[in-house]
């Protein structure tokens, strides 16, 4: 008897499903100081091994206050912002003022737990000063679970950029140390040093980054460029 | 989740001016079970020279037996010691005759080439590809956290307690950020003659 091969695989032929979810890389690191808050980002947007662009800014002003840094699939980072801003804004309308840096968190924390069994796929960081004037950083999972810290990296490099921080800012497996916070000058040193190293061994970062310096005088950006290969 | 994670651990080596360092993580587990915290990945090979073979332990253990056996047939024969580039070359060697039933361990060798008078280091992957470096070596599950550490913290010429400070450092930070690794660590810091071992206390969680 005759054995009908079909092809390679068991079963009818299946379409290709759609994948609605990009990984297109990135890398965030924030450390709040008693004043300010320092907030990083590389500038590389990638799909798999190309390079899209050198040139994409990852994070957003959501106020004078607060700025937050978001990367993991583009799409959904796009998204994202753009709902914020717009709940934002409406806050602004209904409350002539402007949102505070710890309401900003917890309604992004409500909006990606809303998106609870279609995530946003997305790795988000927010600096900024809380309402007593103190540096603050927030980080998140894709599903809105929050917490605060005085420094945290995300993105495709936190597993090379968080022990550096651990060690540079919060001071780990250091002895004869006094444990004081961080000045603005070591934190912006410590956010290049971080993205230097990252950038020499992941290939999804690199090319420059881009730096917000929070403070009561407003936002202040740094850029610095990053290696190209 | 990998077979090379099964057991967890890590180890790591960083070149110096005239010496070298190999350092060890303490844990052995079995996933997340923890169930010894005194298992060396580093051994003792010959004068001056180490190997560590992270990965799976019951291939770190065979591997080892099977290459003390292959050393000390070298030395009978050869009626000398061996040099660590011969101990690399002999490694690799062993694991691709096992190229499609591989050992899972990555090897990290590092010692003093008294033919050339100055440090040795080199790694491979599990299959035998080899690696020669006089920056740092590194294999195990906190093998990224390991990389960011390393990248910022080594630079060419440390002396041996710049290179214990660099290696010590760049462990301990890189597996408190790893599950499966950490328990306490053990330096090498290798020299033209002598050895210089410590033991890290660090986090126990």
């Amino acid at each position: 008897m005759a054995v009908v091969e079909t092809y390679a695989g068991y079963g009818p032929i299946q379409a290709q499903r759609f994948s609605p979810y990009a990984d297109n890389g990135g890398s965030i690191v924030a450390i709040a100081g008693e004043d300010f808050a320092v907030i990083g980002s590389d500038t590389r947007l990638t799909v798999g091994y190309a390079i899209n662009t050198r040139e994409q800014n990852k994070l957003f002003r959501l106020s004078d206050k607060t700025v937050l840094g978001s990367c993991g699939c583009w799409c959904d980072v796009l998204t994202l912002t753009r709902v914020l801003n717009a709940r934002m804004m409406m806050y602004n309308h209904e409350h002539q003022k402007v949102m505070g840096t710890q309401a900003v968190a917890q309604l992004l924390s409500t909006m990606l737990y809303y998106k609870r069994f279609f995530p946003y796929y997305v790795s988000n960081i927010l600096a900024g000063l809380d309402e007593n004037g103190k540096g603050a950083v927030y980080h998140y999972d894709p599903v809105g679970h929050y917490e605060r810290n005085y420094y945290y990296a995300g993105g495709a490099s936190s597993a090379l950029l968080q022990p550096f921080l651990d060690n540079q800012v919060g001071l780990k497996n250091m002895e004869n140390v006094t444990k004081e916070i961080i000045s603005l000058e070591k934190a912006v040193a410590v956010v290049k040093d971080a993205f230097i190293s990252a950038a020499e061994r992941e290939i999804h970062t690199g090319d420059a980054i881009m730096i917000n310096i929070i403070d009561k005088n407003g936002i202040r950006e740094e850029k610095f460029a990053l290696r190209k290969d | 989740m990998s077979i090379m994670e099964y057991n967890g651990g890590c180890v790591l080596a960083m070149m110096g001016k005239d010496c070298v360092g190999i350092a060890t993580d303490l844990r052995f587990g079995v996933q997340g079970m923890t169930v010894a915290y005194n298992y060396e990945k580093v051994f003792d090979v010959g004068p001056q020279l180490y190997i560590g073979l992270p990965g799976l332990a019951t291939d770190t253990e065979t591997v080892l037996q099977r290459l003390k056996l292959r050393v000390n047939l070298y030395e009978l024969k050869e009626g000398r010691k061996l040099q660590p580039a011969v101990l690399t070359s002999m490694v690799a060697n062993m694991l691709y005759e096992r190229r499609f039933g591989p050992y899972f361990v990555e090897p990290v060798i590092a010692g003093w080439d008294s033919k050339k008078n100055k440090p040795y280091l080199s790694t491979m992957d599990l299959i035998g590809c080899i690696t020669e470096t006089d920056e740092f070596a590194l294999a195990g599950t906190c093998s990224e956290q390991m990389y960011g550490m390393s990248e910022a913290l080594w630079q060419p010429d440390l002396n041996a307690d710049e290179l214990f400070e660099s290696i010590s450092q760049a462990m301990m930070n890189a597996f408190d950020r790893d599950a499966v690794s950490g328990m306490g660590a053990i330096v090498h810091i290798i020299e033209k003659d002598k050895v210089t071992t410590r033991k890290i206390k660090t986090r126990m969680d």
